[in-house]
């Protein structure tokens, strides 16, 4: 498969920090690829590489096959990109805002062809509206139209649900799914929301601290055969004496922040609800979550980032 | 490089804020010349007091020449913050607003994208000042009428003629454009250095007071370093209106008594410019957008 970004041992510091450290990765063509993270890991600094924003301490980065840097304008005009808040000019309508960018990036600017982008992205009844009077979930649909009125091949998007309500996240994700499957766009997003990622994600790279922590095929990282379940109980330490002594015995991991949590196939948990059941299990909540979660808490910083990461 | 201009051109004009700088010179001027057509005598009578024992001025004194070279004595001084409003924010304000990161991801360099920004500054100067010059030259030629011109130095009084004028006012209105380019290219340059406009418009301002005063300031030490300040060469448009004398002492029409001084003053406000800008130029290309 084509290769679209390939990372080499990425490196930038600023000062004695090193905000991304000997990273690699590569993107294919297709791939919808998830950068995934908490706050701070480095996402945003490697995204803004990826666009010429920041300049590399060292390391190289190819896209479409050619040396960033040095290629610059010319393979940026094959991408396109909303960086963390979707800011336009807020002055300017949402068609000009669009027919602006798309002049800017060597797009069509045609009435017709802006028309339609704005139709796409469900602003085509508000196009001549200034865009100060947006929402914010509209001005981040907007971000998106920019970053595709020039029909760019690969598209990048920096925390592209940040401070949206769950229908305008359900509406990025359902057009990040469309522009994957139906027009077979090369797609990178970064989120530090896992659950978001999981739900459009073809491959995974998580990293903390600047650094590589995993990359993988989202089917493989995201494995139901690899579901840990964390139990909330009433009666937590009679609970975890009884499933020592039954068939959940070897699926037992550990005790954390006052839960139970237990490793299994995704299809025994309807078993388990049962058994806790019988077993007298004075249950609050029993909450399926992901290997990857489990993973990435291991290997990043722990408990204290539970509820940022599933948020 | 032509489409990015028109996209800047078309920002800065899209902006209410772009219109303040129009409206405020509108206004100025409406009121000075009011008040010189209500006491326009009076006026002319106070400035041309120490004259008026040696001399018999007959004919028109406050006519449209004389009243558009007190709106330039006037308005060049406040004009520079006019200017700053427009170019200190060209950068800072795109990167407050966000948009500087969007539009650097777009296939654009950073040098085209910088002289773009910068050009469409000096539009701006430009039709700012050709605005200036609709007012107070040719509005105050409709209010005023014309005449000869008496234009009062440090010790001496000078009088054009009439017809020897206007080409004076093109060339000081071509060397007020200049000077207020370097205005624009130093808020320019400052824009840079922030992610909100206050600062770079404040700063500007502050380094052009502060070298006003030293220009203006006549301490011996003070003399060595006023050559090299722009603000020393801003006020040189002056030059335009003192006219070569023959023996009889009488004004000989066309000339200029300092060209020299003219030159200088211009290739010395275009070494900031270039300065200016190639700064600008060198630091955005190395600039990390963190915006």
């Amino acid at each position: 498969m084509k290769e679209i970004i390939q990372v080499t041992s990425l490196t930038k510091s600023f000062g004695t920090f090193k905000a991304v450290d000997d990273l690699s990765f590569t993107v294919n063509e297709g791939d919808v690829y998830g950068f995934l993270g908490q706050n701070g890991a480095g996402k945003s600094t490697t995204i803004r590489m990826l666009l010429t924003l920041i300049k590399p301490t060292s390391g190289d980065i190819k896209i479409f096959g050619q040396p960033l840097f040095s290629n610059r304008n010319e393979i940026l005009k094959n991408i396109g990109a909303v960086i963390e808040k979707p800011d336009v000019y807020k002055y300017l309508s949402a068609y000009d805002n669009l027919k602006l960018f798309a002049r800017l990036s060597g797009g069509k600017h045609d009435h017709h062809h802006l028309m339609n982008q704005l139709e796409m992205i469900g602003l085509a009844e508000r196009a001549h509206d200034k865009v100060k009077t947006f929402s914010q979930g509209m001005k981040q649909r907007l971000g998106i139209g920019i970053a595709l009125v020039h029909d760019p091949q690969l598209i990048i998007l920096d925390e592209p649900t940040n401070g949206l309500d769950p229908q305008g996240i359900a509406d990025i994700r359902n057009l990040i799914l469309r522009l994957s499957r139906e027009m077979k766009k090369t797609i990178v997003v970064s989120s530090h929301l896992l659950n978001e990622i999981e739900q459009i994600a073809t491959k995974v790279l998580i990293i903390d601290k600047g650094k590589k922590m995993v990359e993988g095929l989202a089917a493989e990282l995201f494995d139901a055969s690899q579901t840990i379940v964390e139990i909330e109980t009433l009666n937590n330490d009679f609970v975890a004496q009884q499933l020592a002594g039954s068939y959940w015995k070897n699926n037992l991991q550990s005790q954390r922040n006052h839960k139970l949590v237990l490793k299994l196939d995704r299809k025994e948990i309807p078993q388990l609800h049962k058994d806790l059941i019988a077993m007298n299990a004075m249950l609050i909540s029993l909450e399926p979550k992901h290997s990857l979660e489990d993973y990435f808490l291991q290997v990043t910083s722990g408990n204290q980032h539970v509820d940022a990461f599933t948020n | 490089m032509w489409t990015l201009l028109q996209i800047e051109l078309y920002k800065i004009f899209r902006r209410p804020r772009t219109y303040i700088a129009f409206v405020a010179i509108t206004a100025l001027i409406t009121i000075v010349q009011l008040g010189l057509k209500v006491d326009g005598k009076e006026y002319a009578a106070f400035v041309m007091a120490d004259l008026s024992n040696t001399l018999q001025i007959d004919g028109k004194i406050v006519n449209g020449y004389f009243v558009c070279y007190v709106l330039l004595q006037l308005l060049l001084v406040h004009v520079p913050l006019l200017i700053a409003l427009i170019a200190a924010d060209m950068i800072s304000g795109e990167a407050n607003m966000g948009t500087l990161r969007l539009m650097l991801t777009k296939p654009i360099g950073r040098t085209q994208f910088i002289l773009a920004k910068f050009f469409a500054a000096c539009i701006y100067t430009i039709l700012l000042l050709i605005w200036l010059a609709i007012l107070a030259l040719f509005v105050s030629m409709l209010i005023f009428g014309t005449d000869d011109m008496f234009v009062l130095k440090n010790n001496y009084a000078v009088q054009i003629e009439s017809a020897d004028i206007f080409w004076r006012y093109a060339g000081a209105f071509c060397f007020a454009c200049l000077a207020m380019i370097t205005v624009a290219a130093l808020g320019f340059f400052l824009s840079q250095f922030a992610e909100n406009s206050i600062g770079p418009i404040v700063a500007t301002m502050s380094v052009i007071i502060f070298f006003t005063i030293l220009s203006t300031m006549s301490i011996p030490i003070f003399n060595l370093i006023k050559p090299y300040l722009f603000t020393t060469h801003m006020v040189a448009w002056k030059e335009f209106f003192d006219v070569k004398v023959n023996a009889d002492n009488e004004t000989i029409r066309g000339t200029i008594q300092r060209p020299d001084k003219l030159i200088n003053s211009s290739l010395i406000l275009l070494a900031h410019i270039v300065l200016f800008v190639g700064a600008s130029i060198y630091v955005f290309k190395k600039k990390d957008v963190l915006s």
